[in-house]
């Protein structure tokens, strides 16, 4: 429901009603082909909000091409018909009649067991960048607008050039923390996510214009997301500089801007730019507050939503969901898995009612094809209005496959999606008794579901189609050609049609799935997706390698935020237990798992007694196999003797939480990094600042006095931690940064720990003999080498899982069935592990709430009489969708398992045999296309 | 002049998840290129067999075109 605004929730959780809103479009999204004349023909000019204002649009027009519904609207604020009675020259342009003024706003009500808030971010206000000379000089621009006008569909087609004389710049600066750690603007939080898209933007630029020098000027560099450092390093070896500075202003200076900068130790300097880039952050909402009215739950004091640290994703109201920035500013992965954990809660939540309200469609009974059946093939050509016909001779290209092989009728329609256009199909395939269908229209990648649904309501199987594209990669784009366009339709529908005489049905395949889960870990992560998984109404075997459940948590005692953990961990394994869906096996360890997605069976070993071994069959599996804090034996080049005054970060939060009396000391350094970034482990651990922080504030607490040292490199507090860094500094605890080059020296061995460090106010070495040194040591991945191998999913260079999609994938794993979450996942703060696991717990439940899994006709099957047995396919399979078996005759082979099989066809092309074929992508039909189009 | 220009047929291989859907969004922005092209979609690159390539030479394709 686009277009539509919430205007409130009333009932309870389980039976709400909301009320909606559902403002008019002023067009029928069913029937509008998303054309595009409509725009071309609207005579007024609108500001481009898509493209940050840089560019006009029309009234009448689409954000982007990939919006979802592909449907134009009318901004009603700027229509000549909607504001002034006039104009209405859409009306007639529009070929499908898809334009309707006479729309009216709709209230709705709807009936919901829950709701999900998820109204993403808001801007930063203009005061906070006016302070940089935006909005008065053109050359300084706000990352938003940076990054459209990068974007090579944007308006400028990526080419950057200035706006004050279009020239291009040969230098440009980023100014980071704009809007965001800035109590000016009420924004004490860290927006999290500017330093890493200031660097991708930085890379596309460099990648644009490779002589463009680009700075950027940071506080700290907070690159603390999966691989984000490693991105950082590529950026420096690009040429792109990184420089720790605080800039004072922005001032034109002559035809440049000249840019006042202080350093970490008190330098003032100034350097001339050609352009300036805003990394502006994310702000809450616009309507934060409305909305957390309309619904009833609260706001936190940056008017975010409130959340607590083990329920991240419940509002102040039950029922009531968050997901997204809206939650705290974050990243793509992080909004992603929490959109997925949310949906899981909802699940959960509704689960009474799955199933329910569906109505299953009748296909007649499939015709089915003798092997040397005639061919009879019905061509179909599109003209889409005028957007092929406009360019495209239809007439000629329809005349043009009379009397080619197979061919045994042929039409043209003026649009083929439309509903009388469908029955129309039905009726031919009839009529001819056609068994092969080829439609020459737009792109297969958004119609061809339409078609070979009118073909199965036709009784064909639908992978008797084929789909030629003469619009978007024809018309389209050879507007102003219409000679060749036609040439090219021609070859392209000669090409399909020698495809299509060489399709064959395929089988419409399903793989039952067994009703059961497997989670692999019993620490917070696996416990919460198996309880997650539980409560979604799916029987859990949860295996624990140790003796109990809890993990590492155990050791935690207190969050940031002053919750207790001990008391949450006792009540979650109490939960766990508790729940008759879940069935806990501690002391067991996975030594074999077979099979595949749906159709699992793990070997399960006793660690106790005498070992004994079980099996399980399972659905599906999640790896929550956690990590533990590392403990590095060298730290920034010095041996480290742990002892009760040298402790790593998590020694100090037992200290503290501890009855003793000289827990807080009077004096305490911290080292942060200490065995990660490059030191011993190459990446950041995300949670040891974090930790330094909520632990130098402990100690404050307990002891006010204490002198308290931190030494850091970037400290990254990312989000509202940032307040907690914020009070430590107030408290009087000494932030010190250090770099690679000047390297605190430790010295452990003896009864006082030393510390020496580069004091930059200062301009000298220090030594301290504090009472206690702390390291902040990172965290390491639990057994991820062996289990990998088990699973036969990847792991990353730092031996966390790699996951099937950075960014849109986030808890999957390459093979199908497994999904990751926690700290075999990444480090990570335990928030992002509950949400994390919630994930894992919504996507694994997929399957097995169907029941099954649905197999693309695309999948690969092996000829096992041509098959040699040499194994290659099954080497190159990412997807571990090839296996070897011994047939009857006791020889090797390979067989596709389609369940797992994504259709890349890897396997196909590397066959020395080929014993391989691809559904609907054969070598056969491949070839008759490149012969056809040699012909 | 008109005879001297070289109008080369290239045969392109499109990753339908990729490539593919690259082509139809300059589509649907109205990029204009030459129209020199003749495409086959494929579920991924991985699927291009070089004996493709090598048949689509010897059908006459002055250039082979992959897209993934």
């Amino acid at each position: 429901m686009s277009n539509t605004d919430f205007l409130g929730l009333d009932g309870k959780p389980g039976n709400f009603t909301a009320r909606l809103r559902i403002r008019p479009r002023y067009i029928d999204a069913d029937k509008c082909t998303a054309c595009g004349m409509c725009t071309q023909y609207c005579p007024r000019h609108l500001v481009d909000e898509y493209n940050e204002g840089l560019a006009l649009t029309r009234p009448i027009h689409i954000d982007y091409p990939q919006a979802v519904p592909a449907s134009y609207f009318i901004d009603p604020e700027a229509c000549l018909h909607l504001k002034h009675g006039t104009c209405k020259i859409c009306v007639p342009v529009c070929q499908t009649r898809a334009i309707d003024f006479d729309q009216q706003p709709e209230e709705v009500e709807l009936k919901v067991g829950a709701a999900v808030m998820a109204p993403g971010f808001g801007r930063i206000p203009d005061t906070a960048l006016e302070q940089y000379n935006y909005g008065a000089h053109p050359d300084v621009v706000t990352s938003l607008e940076f990054e459209r006008m990068l974007c090579a569909s944007g308006p400028f087609e990526g080419e950057l050039r200035r706006f004050s004389d279009r020239r291009h710049p040969r230098n440009l600066a980023f100014i980071q923390c704009v809007g965001s750690r800035d109590l000016g603007c009420d924004n004490g939080y860290c927006s999290s996510v500017c330093c890493m898209y200031a660097i991708k933007e930085a890379m596309v630029a460099k990648e644009h214009e490779p002589e463009l020098e680009i700075t950027i000027y940071y506080m700290d560099m907070r690159t603390q997301g999966k691989g984000f450092d490693a991105a950082r390093a590529r950026a420096e070896a690009m040429g792109i500089k990184f420089v720790r500075a605080r800039v004072a202003d922005v001032m034109p200076w002559e035809d440049r801007l000249k840019l006042t900068y202080a350093t970490m130790d008190g330098g003032h300097y100034f350097e001339a730019y050609d352009m300036v880039v805003l990394s502006v952050g994310l702000d809450s909402p616009a309507d934060a507050a409305g909305l957390a009215d309309r619904a009833g739950f609260e706001l936190n004091h940056y008017d975010f939503c409130r959340t607590s640290t083990f329920a991240p994703l419940q509002t102040s109201k039950e029922g009531v969901l968050v997901a997204g920035a809206f939650q705290g500013p974050k990243d793509i992965p992080e909004s992603v898995t929490q959109s997925s954990a949310a949906a899981g809660l909802v699940s959960a939540l509704a689960k009474k009612d799955r199933g329910k309200g569906y109505v299953v469609k009748d296909y007649p009974e499939e015709q089915q094809l003798a092997d040397d059946e005639e061919i009879r093939i019905g061509v179909f050509v599109c003209h889409c209005g005028v957007n092929i016909a406009g360019v495209v001779d239809v007439p000629n290209v329809d005349q043009y496959v009379e009397g080619m092989e197979g061919v045994v009728y042929h039409a043209q329609s003026l649009y083929s999606c439309s509903q009388d256009a469908q029955e129309v199909l039905k009726q031919k395939i009839k009529e001819h008794n056609l068994n092969r269908v080829v439609m020459a229209a737009c792109s297969p990648r958004t119609h061809e579901p339409l078609f070979q649904e009118t073909l199965k309501d036709a009784g064909l199987n639908r992978c008797l189609f084929e789909m030629v594209n003469i619009r978007d990669q024809c018309s389209w784009v050879h507007a102003n050609e219409p000679k060749a366009a036609t040439d090219k339709s021609k070859d392209l529908v000669r090409m399909g049609i020698a495809k299509a005489r060489h399709i064959k049905p395929l089988p419409e395949q399903t793989v039952p799935v067994i009703d059961k889960a497997m989670v692999i870990g019993g620490g917070v992560a696996g416990m919460t997706a198996a309880l997650s998984l539980a409560e979604q109404g799916f029987a859990t075997a949860l295996v624990e390698k140790e003796g109990q459940l809890g993990g590492h948590l155990k050791d935690a005692r207190y969050t940031m935020h002053g919750e207790p953990v001990e008391k949450t961990l006792k009540d979650l394994v109490a939960r766990v237990k508790k729940n008759k869906n879940i069935e806990v096996l501690t002391d067991t360890e996975l030594v074999q798992l077979n099979g595949y997605v749906g159709n699992f069976s793990s070997q399960l070993k006793s660690r106790k007694g005498k070992g004994g071994e079980t099996t399980v069959d399972h659905g599906i599996v999640v790896v929550a196999t956690g990590g533990r804090e590392h403990r590095p034996e060298k730290v920034l080049g010095s041996p480290v003797d742990y002892s009760a005054k040298v402790i790593t970060q998590n020694e100090l939060e037992q200290r503290l939480s501890g009855k003793a009396k000289n827990r807080a000391p009077n004096s305490v350094v911290m080292v942060q990094c200490a065995g990660s970034r490059g030191d011993d482990l190459a990446y950041c651990s995300k949670n040891c600042c974090n930790n330094a922080v909520k632990n130098a504030l402990k100690i404050k607490e307990i002891n006010p006095e204490s002198q308290v040292v931190v030494l850091y490199r970037d400290l990254r507090t990312y989000g509202y931690a940032e307040d907690a860094y914020r009070q430590a500094r107030e408290k009087g605890v000494l932030f010190v940064p250090y770099s690679m080059e000047t390297k605190p020296g430790l010295t452990t061995g003896g009864k006082t720990p030393k510390v020496s460090f580069y004091d930059p106010i200062l301009r000298d070495d220090v030594e301290l003999k504090p009472d206690l040194l702390v390291l902040s040591t990172g965290i390491v991945p639990e057994d991820t080498q062996e289990l990998s191998r088990l699973l036969r999913v990847p792991i990353n260079e730092d031996k966390f899982y790699l996951e099937a999609h950075v960014k849109l994938r986030p808890v999957e794993l390459p093979v199908a069935g497994v999904y990751v979450c926690g700290l075999a996942h990444s480090p990570q703060p335990v928030e992002e592990i509950v949400v994390q696991a919630q994930a894992a717990a919504a996507k694994a439940a997929i399957p097995l709430v169907k029941g099954y899994v649905s197999v693309e006709p695309t999948v690969s099957t092996v000829d096992q009489s041509l098959c040699i047995g040499c194994g290659l396919c099954e080497s190159l399979c990412p997807y571990q969708a090839i296996r070897m078996f011994k047939d009857d005759n006791n020889k090797r082979k390979a067989e596709t398992v389609t369940a797992s099989c994504k259709g890349c066809g890897i396997c196909a092309a590397h066959c020395p045999v080929f014993a391989i074929s691809m559904g609907g992508f054969t070598d056969e039909q491949i070839t008759a296309q490149i012969e056809a189009f040699g012909a | 002049m008109a005879q001297d220009e070289f109008n080369p047929r290239i045969l392109g291989f499109l990753c339908n998840w990729c490539c593919y859907a690259a082509a139809d969004a300059a589509g649907v922005s109205r990029y204009q290129y030459p129209p020199n092209l003749r495409t086959i979609r494929i579920m991924c690159t991985g699927r291009l067999d070089p004996a493709f390539v090598f048949r689509g030479f010897a059908e006459g394709a002055d250039g082979i075109f992959t897209g993934g």
